[in-house]
């Protein structure tokens, strides 16, 4: 990641980013928000690489790391459940009924 | 060869993302859309596993079993109307996680280079922001905290604030081996920053904040990607930090609040006793009065708020409004685009309760109908339809888009009590003449007045 091709992937990113997005009708705007905090959930995959190199003799190493893997964790799967859960209803048209 | 396999699958991981998120955006592929993403983060995590000379594993499946499965039984047993705060929530945590890195790579020695300190530092202040900011949103909008906190010379905090967070991180940045004491005083800073700036939001803005602060997890993300030197965090934060920047701004463009006043003049209990005067009485409904008039309607609207969504009475509504079909008359839901709590908040409480997407029409397309409409049934909705958006120049919420109720014939408006809104502005609709008041919570006012209809149809 050196230098300008890191600025680079950062600015085509930003704009797929942009892109993905525009033009979404409002009645999905929850839901993605909802999905793209999902998404940056993959810092559980960062949060595992540090832990991952942590000194196992320092404690408070081993308790930061922790508790980034456990926020990162909560993160994915918290925002994936409750994403999946929108995004149900939205699955071919309306075969439940009303019920009171 | 297994950092090769690595890499190759980070790669793959960081499409699927961006094509799940583009899924998302429709509503026919958007559920494929998070199973695709789910499935790219379960190979992420797995993949993890291999990076060579990882420790500590045992600690970390731990702390990915536990994390994990809070969330996900929490995820799982929340009611649909609490789905915001949940959002907030994991979104914080993420946040957290960004946050959480920046300290241990600081803790380890191992941020080298004024460039990579930078973004460590930047990567940290974000995602600390976006933890306590997240914290105090889920707070408001869960009732723990009720009232919008304001400091005097609020403004001013804020910006001392920034400035001695900001220096602190300079001061980190600049220092080749910077004392565990001044990363402290910057965690500390950074997270009272994040605690100080969320405080005075109210609640009606809350959806803005949760979407802000969720692009701003995506940037510190981004950015704890760069020091890792991790493409997979860098590509997923940063799409994730611009989508949600263009999310943040669509929604206060629907809200009529530009993103800066919603941070530095937020619509507080004090401002809301600002604006004209209005003139006038409530005038009471009995519900077989309302099952009549919207009986022999030809055209009624419904217009749902939280305050319906709250009372769960959504399915007693769409109840009421297929026995009104059935007698011929035509039923049609208008959604502000701030319903509930969050923009779309309202479609996916009204898609649980089986009502068709056909039926459900937003500001634009319903506005100009009004004036033909028979009658406008508000649930529950209180400021979405406030006249005095359009009217009076002094309120605080002038130049809001709202739903044009008030020029149907007949409003009907369900509502527990006399009181105001969630902004606490006096509502003008509920003085006006064509306008009458049902009291009662809205699942039983609704189970009432269908009751009325059933009688009226035999």
């Amino acid at each position: 990641m050196e230098g300008f091709a890191a600025l680079y992937i950062f600015m085509l990113a930003a704009f797929t980013g942009y892109e993905v997005i525009s033009r979404v009708p409002v009645i999905l705007h929850t839901p993605l928000m909802s999905g793209s905090n999902f998404v940056h959930g993959v810092v559980l995959v960062g949060a595992m690489v540090v832990l991952g190199h942590a000194d196992p003799e320092d404690p408070v190493q081993l308790v930061i790391g922790f508790v980034a893997v456990f926020l990162g964790a909560a993160n994915a799967a918290g925002g994936y459940v409750v994403t999946e859960r929108m995004l149900a209803m939205f699955k071919g048209g309306n075969k439940k009924q009303g019920s009171a | 060869m297994a950092n090769w396999f690595i890499n190759a699958s980070y790669f793959v991981v960081a499409v699927v993302f961006i094509i799940g998120l583009k899924a998302m955006s429709s509503p026919v592929t958007a559920r494929k859309g998070i199973v695709w993403a789910g499935y790219a983060m379960v190979a992420a995590t797995v993949v993890t596993f291999f990076t060579p000379g990882l420790g500590n594993v045992g600690l970390m499946v731990l702390a990915i079993v536990a994390g994990g499965s809070v969330a996900w039984w929490s995820g799982k047993t929340v009611k649909m109307t609490d789905m915001p705060q949940m959002v907030a929530i994991y979104n914080g945590m993420g946040g957290g996680a960004a946050a959480a890195i920046a300290a241990l790579e600081f803790a380890r020695g191992e941020v080298h280079g004024p460039v990579v300190a930078t973004l460590a530092v930047a990567g940290a202040l974000i995602g600390s922001i976006a933890f306590s900011g997240s914290c105090i949103a889920y707070a408001k909008l869960q009732g723990i905290m009720k009232n919008a906190f304001r400091l005097p010379q609020q403004n001013l905090v804020n910006i001392v604030m920034a400035a001695l967070t900001a220096l602190l991180g300079l001061v980190i940045i600049i220092s080749d081996v910077p004392s565990s004491a001044m990363i402290i005083l910057f965690f500390v800073f950074a997270l009272a920053l994040g605690v100080i700036l969320t405080c005075p939001i109210g609640g009606a803005d809350m959806p803005v904040v949760i979407s802000l602060l969720n692009a701003f997890t995506g940037l510190a993300v981004g950015l704890e990607g760069y020091v890792l030197a991790n493409p997979a965090l860098i590509v997923a934060g940063t799409v994730v930090g611009a989508a949600g920047t263009l999310l943040t701004q669509l929604m206060a463009k629907a809200m009529n609040r530009p993103i800066t006043n919603v941070i530095f003049t937020p619509i507080s209990g004090a401002a809301a006793g600002e604006g004209e005067a209005i003139e006038g009485t409530m005038k009471e409904f009995s519900a077989l009065d309302a099952a009549s008039v919207m009986r022999y309607a030809s055209k009624v609207v419904i217009v749902p708020g939280y305050g319906m969504a709250v009372a769960g009475a959504q399915h007693k509504v769409w109840e009421m409004a297929q026995l009104l079909e059935e007698g011929g008359v035509e039923v049609a839901f208008a959604i502000h685009p701030v319903a509930g709590r969050m923009p779309g908040h309202m479609n996916v409480l009204l898609a649980e309760a089986g009502v068709p997407y056909d039926k459900i029409f937003d500001l634009e397309e319903i506005n100009a109908e009004f004036p033909q409409v028979d009658v406008a049934l508000v649930i529950g909705a209180n400021d979405v339809v406030n006249p005095v958006a359009r009217t009076d120049k002094t309120s605080p919420i002038y130049g809001m888009p709202i739903l044009n109720v008030d020029m149907a014939h007949n409003v009907i408006v369900v509502k527990r009590g006399k009181g105001a809104g969630y902004s606490g502005i006096e509502n003008a609709l509920f003085y006006k003449d064509n306008c009458r008041m049902l009291y009662g919570s809205a699942q039983e006012a609704i189970g009432e007045v269908i009751t009325h209809v059933k009688a009226l149809e035999s």
